[in-house]
């Protein structure tokens, strides 16, 4: 089991967005989040990253196995796209770019500034850093955002390849991405207690 | 962890890194003291000691807002706090290398600009001993307050104002280290205390930016 969710509440900023989440997540397995606009899937997605704390509930996994992606990827403009990587392959001890270069098309860009890409491009080399991570649970909020339709097949493809090789994915995302996954739609989870019993956001 | 340091590294000294800016305006401020003091060396040489070191508190002040800003704008702070590194580690490479990239050059420049002030001759070593020794102290208590403040929009000021009381004890055992040096007296008592200070917030404030940092990324 790559993760168990019992019984999670999440919030952002003090106020309760879902609550009595539940749901089992095994390697191999994706799973994909659907919910309209500021139903809470980028709350829960950072929750299960360790960024948010955890508001009621239990999650059961190993917290460094998880490698997140966000909406912003974290590129710095004024270094270039091999720097970029390796500065994540390093922080990750991992040490090898190549596999990521290769699975997002981003040789011919390598000595590229991160500033002087296109949005796409931004994109993909963001998400080339999950493969320079080397861990099993991915986390991507909206991983397609900016990305063509041939990007998005490849980003599939590099998904299934992931699956096969027992890692597992949470995505929160709008459109099929082509893969066999599980949809889990967040509405129904949607807080109806109006905020948390004892409110102190920063010291809980 | 070290990656962190050179990436950093690399950035500050890269197009728009802002590397440079502290020691810039440290230079004009040195500059223009003597200017408009008036020609008086016996005046220069009295004040050399202060002024040289609130140039250098001031200057560290100007590049502390840049220290978390620019990595929560683009998203890599979150990325950092769900990566293997422990925070503590992270704000601890940020406070080093504000102070190489700021810290550091104001250490050197300021013997050549004590010149400028009529610094005595026998106070250039307790000067630049003074500075080695506080300016860590600076960058460590500057970080915890772009700590407390990133993630607001132009936090500068409110960060200012945070920040200017923490550095009051170490401006006045610096100054005091090093107007006493210049006068050739007893350096010992400010000279221990500035050393425990900057040794102090070295060792506890990294820990307590880690936590600030953690909240205000929720």
């Amino acid at each position: 089991m790559a993760m168990h969710v019992e019984n999670l509440a999440v919030s952002r900023g003090g106020i309760l967005i879902l609550e009595g989440i539940d749901f089992q997540l095994s390697a191999g397995q994706a799973l994909v989040l659907r919910g309209p606009n500021g139903s809470g899937k980028t709350t829960l997605l950072r929750t299960l990253a360790g960024l948010q704390p955890i508001a009621d509930g239990k999650i059961t996994y190993d917290i460094d196995s998880v490698a997140y992606a966000a909406h912003s990827d974290g590129l710095k403009q004024m270094l270039t796209v091999r720097e970029n990587l390796e500065f994540w392959s390093s922080v990750f001890g991992t040490g090898n770019i190549d596999e990521a270069v290769e699975a997002f098309f981003l040789g011919p860009l390598l000595t590229r500034m991160a500033g002087a890409l296109s949005a796409g491009q931004k994109r993909r080399l963001g998400l080339a850093r999950l493969l320079v991570t080397g861990r099993p649970i991915w986390v991507l909020d909206e991983p397609t955002v900016s990305l063509d339709v041939e990007a998005v097949a490849r980003f599939g493809e590099t998904i299934k390849t992931h699956l096969q090789s027992g890692g597992s994915a949470l995505i929160a995302t709008h459109i099929d991405l082509g893969i066999p996954a599980d949809i889990l739609d967040v509405t129904p989870f949607k807080a109806k207690r109006p905020s948390l019993p004892q409110l102190d956001g920063a010291f809980q | 962890m070290i990656a962190l340091l050179v990436r950093d590294m690399r950035l500050a000294v890269r197009a728009g890194g802002g590397f440079g800016l502290g020691l810039a305006f440290f230079l004009i401020v040195c500059i223009l003291v003597p200017f408009s003091v008036g020609p008086q060396s016996q005046l220069l040489a009295s004040i050399a000691p202060g002024v040289l070191w609130l140039g250098a508190l001031l200057a560290c002040l100007l590049s502390l807002d840049r220290v978390f800003a620019l990595d929560f704008e683009d998203g890599s702070l979150d990325l950092l706090a769900s990566a293997p590194l422990p925070m503590e580690g992270v704000v601890s490479m940020k406070a080093l290398t504000h102070w190489l990239t700021t810290g550091l050059p104001l250490v050197v420049a300021a013997p050549a600009l004590g010149i400028l002030l009529s610094l005595p001759t026998q106070g250039f070593m307790w000067l630049f001993l003074s500075l080695l020794l506080g300016t860590p102290a600076l960058s460590v208590i500057g970080t915890f307050g772009a700590a407390l403040t990133v993630g607001l929009k132009r936090g500068g000021l409110l960060l200012s104002i945070l920040v200017l009381p923490l550095y009051v004890p170490t401006l006045i055992f610096g100054a005091e280290l090093a107007r006493r040096g210049a006068a050739g007296m007893d350096t010992q008592t400010p000279l221990l205390m500035l050393a425990g200070i900057t040794f102090a917030t070295i060792a506890l404030l990294p820990i307590a930016s880690s936590a600030v940092i953690r909240i205000n990324l929720r």
